[in-house]
């Protein structure tokens, strides 16, 4: 017997896990002395009020969509990759190797390779872990986070040594040439003559993201490579004897999930900084562990979460603006819903569970 | 400015008062990373997974020096600091234990958690943007002189090199440095001396085991938590009130993941623990006294090929992926080691020359050694580390 709808798995334990982390944060905000339902009418103002809200909205999702489904894809084989901060930060390496090294006649031809670049750099960023775990049994929650620091170490040598221009103190590298320029969403709006999403980052890179969302539905459910990542998810023992070769499996899921974390490079270095700088991934490979937790790791759910963390970067960014409450405001929250929808799950799930099974134990009654 | 690894070394044995400074400084930089590795050891031999370290540390960091700012007192900073240590731990036994939730996901939110609120309550509480106001005596942890120790360095520079060796490095640290290594006798004594060391050993490797034996596996898994937060609270006030005179913003700058890397490197052994604190403390304490370390480009070069070489070695006699991987890996070295060859090349030094030419390390290179040598110790090409066994997953009993 099932215990709960499928409405209520993908939707409600979602839904309420986000309403507890919004009451938890409201009783933070209240203990330091500020106004709750002022700082979240700042929030959703600063978010989706205006159409430049919107656009730093999109760009923050774009990141969070990318890294949320590089968690993603690794749950379905049920592998935790902590590692998307580093694979991200040399997808962002690949692409400024991409945009400075090459003379692109157009931002077109520029983005096909710098998005492959950013996939095989992401990906090669996981092959070490990855094959640590699929060979010699390497916890790869361990070696991710450890290759998360060697990344930022390798990150700050590549832009000091090899990247930064002559007589440039900043450790970043210079300026991508101008034909390596997106397209941004509002120079797309423009064609259709409007002015929306002005001086926002958000490019067209989302387009690109949302691709990459289908793909992995696809991907997991569509193909017979997906069926094999699911099953090994599923039992790894079964896998096996359905000859399903395991070290296969768990290097494919890796890479594949270490090049979509690569791929968020596009958007933040080719997309909006046009240049690569140190810290350039913000933690969004972080808040992907959060993304995909709560979309239920449905690329789907992926979408919407990463949407609504955009939104919480954006209000939070505005929050810090126009109040004294920091911006690491928006910390508390992606860690309370870590921890809900991740950790504490069966807290929620639990009294849910009971709550159904009542109802329908009270109907089944009625209908007798 | 110091030319090759061998004049480093020439220069601190030379040197005698310098090789104790360099020995002290590893002390102190290693006493947190233990207290904290310990604490994950206490925690993960009972089997619970614990990458939330760093976060309770900077939980107890914070509000210890807050805390021993508002009432003066450093002791009852270090209380409230252990307090908010222990209060994370609890959230993350009610996560893993109460509930089965998933440890390593509890981990990361632990971690996000004091990220975020340290900074947001200690913005709201002293407004000076995310720290705390400055710690001036009392408020901060105490040194302890031993009789008859110098206390000033020109005393010092000057004693017997048994005197320097006992004024420095001996005397006037924090009593929270004596602690931290007293730690470590206790804990092996505890673990392996004791029947709960016992009892919590066994709940890591085969908790059915000793549910069946009638011992309760949710208390001692609620015992090992609650000790492990009192130990990554003490490293944490160390931090803010003994390292450094107040709290500012993710001041524990990741030893709680060095201190998960130490764990590992020591294979959840104590006194190991503190020999691999002790190597990464001495990896901190050179990087920060020598920005500039040289290594003649042979010797570079030497230890490239030669890894090359073992890694290609176990390839050939193994798999095509482990070929294509360990291939990867040696293709880079190889290339990195020619590179630093040619490079060494030109100005009057021909190619032989260039062997002998000195080549700086990248200081990220000394930086990242503790989170490489984990990744080859989690290998296990050279003395596998294996984690406890029931490690990670929450006990269910049997009905």
């Amino acid at each position: 017997m099932q215990k709960m709808p499928a409405w209520a798995d993908v939707v409600l334990i979602p839904v309420i896990s986000l309403i507890l982390a919004a009451v938890l944060s409201g009783l933070v905000m209240l203990a330091i002395g500020e106004d709750p339902i002022n700082a979240m009418r700042i929030m959703i103002d600063g978010a989706v009020g205006s159409s430049q809200g919107w656009g730093y909205t999109l760009y923050y999702a774009t990141n969070f969509m990318f890294t949320g489904l590089a968690v993603a894809v690794a749950f379905h084989a049920r592998i935790f990759n902590i590692g998307g901060e580093g694979q991200a930060m040399l997808g962002g390496v690949g692409v400024a190797f991409a945009c400075l090294y090459i003379p692109w006649p157009h931002w077109s031809l520029a983005l096909i390779f710098a998005t492959a670049a950013a996939a095989l750099f992401g990906a090669l960023w996981v092959a070490i872990p990855a094959y640590l775990q699929a060979r010699r049994g390497s916890h790869i929650v361990i070696t991710t986070i450890m290759f998360n620091f060697i990344a930022a170490g390798l990150l700050i040598y590549i832009l000091n040594e090899v990247l930064k221009p002559l007589g440039q103190m900043e450790p970043a590298s210079g300026a991508f040439p101008e034909p390596t320029h997106l397209p941004s969403l509002f120079d797309m709006a423009q064609v259709f003559g409007s002015e929306a999403f002005e001086s926002s980052p958000a490019n067209i890179t989302l387009f690109i993201a949302l691709f990459a969302c289908w793909a992995v539905w696809a991907l997991i459910w569509r193909t017979r490579l997906g069926y094999e990542i699911r099953s090994f998810g599923q039992s790894e023992s079964a896998a096996k004897y359905a000859g399903i070769d395991p070290v296969k499996i768990t290097m494919v899921a890796l890479l594949i999930s270490g090049a979509l974390a690569g791929l968020m490079g596009i958007n933040n270095v080719m997309g909006e900084a046009e240049r690569l700088v140190l810290n350039a991934t913000e933690g969004a490979g972080f808040i992907g562990i959060a993304v995909a937790l709560m979309g239920r790791n449905h690329p789907v759910g992926v979408f919407l979460a990463a949407l609504l963390f955009g939104m919480l970067y954006q209000g939070g960014a505005e929050l810090a603006g126009q109040t004294s409450i920091p911006v690491q405001m928006v910390v508390i929250i992606q860690a309370l819903v870590i921890m809900f929808t991740g950790a504490l799950d069966n807290m929620v799930r639990a009294p849910l569970e009971k709550l159904f099974r009542a109802l329908r134990s009270g109907r089944s009654v009625a209908a007798e | 400015m110091v030319s090759s690894i061998t004049d480093l070394i020439t220069g601190i044995v030379g040197n005698f008062f310098t090789f104790v400074q360099l020995m002290d400084a590893t002390v102190r930089m290693a006493i947190p990373l233990l207290l904290a590795c310990l604490a994950g050891l206490f925690s993960e031999r009972a089997g619970i997974f614990d990458i939330g370290l760093e976060g309770k540390m900077l939980a107890a960091a914070f509000l210890s020096a807050a805390i021993s700012f508002t009432t003066g007192s450093v002791w009852i900073g270090l209380l409230a600091g252990i307090g908010a240590s222990m209060l994370l731990s609890l959230i993350h036994g009610v996560a893993s234990i109460t509930f089965r939730g998933n440890q390593l996901i509890s981990g990361v939110a632990i971690n996000f958690l004091a990220a975020g609120l340290t900074v947001v309550i200690a913005q709201g509480w002293f407004g000076q943007g995310g720290r705390t106001p400055s710690l001036t005596g009392a408020q901060r942890m105490p040194e302890v002189d031993l009789p008859g120790a110098f206390t000033r360095i020109r005393e010092m520079r000057d004693a017997s090199p048994g005197m320097q060796f006992y004024s420095e490095f001996i005397s006037g640290h924090t009593v929270l440095v004596y602690v931290g290594l007293l730690c470590v006798p206790l804990s092996w004594w505890v673990l392996y001396r004791t029947r709960f060391g016992l009892r919590l050993r066994a709940v890591g490797e085969n908790p059915a085991a000793v549910d069946t034996a009638g011992i309760s596996v949710v208390r001692l898994r609620f015992a090992a938590i609650v000790i492990c937060g009192v130990l990554c609270g003490i490293a944490g006030a160390y931090l803010s009130t003994a390292v450094q005179a107040g709290f500012t913003k993710d001041m524990t700058a990741n030893r709680g993941f060095i201190a998960l890397a130490a764990l590992i490197f020591a294979k959840w052994r104590p006194w190991h623990a503190l020999g691999a604190c002790l190597l990464f403390g001495l990896f901190f304490a050179i990087d920060n006294r020598f920005q500039n370390i040289q290594l003649s480009a042979f010797w570079v070069i030497v230890f490239l090929v030669a890894a090359s070489a073992l890694m290609m070695n176990y390839a050939r006699k193994n798999e095509r992926i482990d070929v294509l991987v360990l291939g990867g890996i040696s293709a880079i070295f190889v290339t990195i080691a020619v590179s630093v060859w040619i490079s060494q090349i030109g100005d009057g030094v021909g190619a032989i020359g260039a062997l002998w030419e000195t080549v700086k390390l990248p200081t990220q290179l000394i930086q990242s050694l503790p989170y490489i040598l984990t990744v080859v110790a989690v290998a296990g090409f050279v003395g596998k580390a294996i984690p406890p066994r029931a490690g990670g997953e929450p006990y269910v009993k049997e009905r």
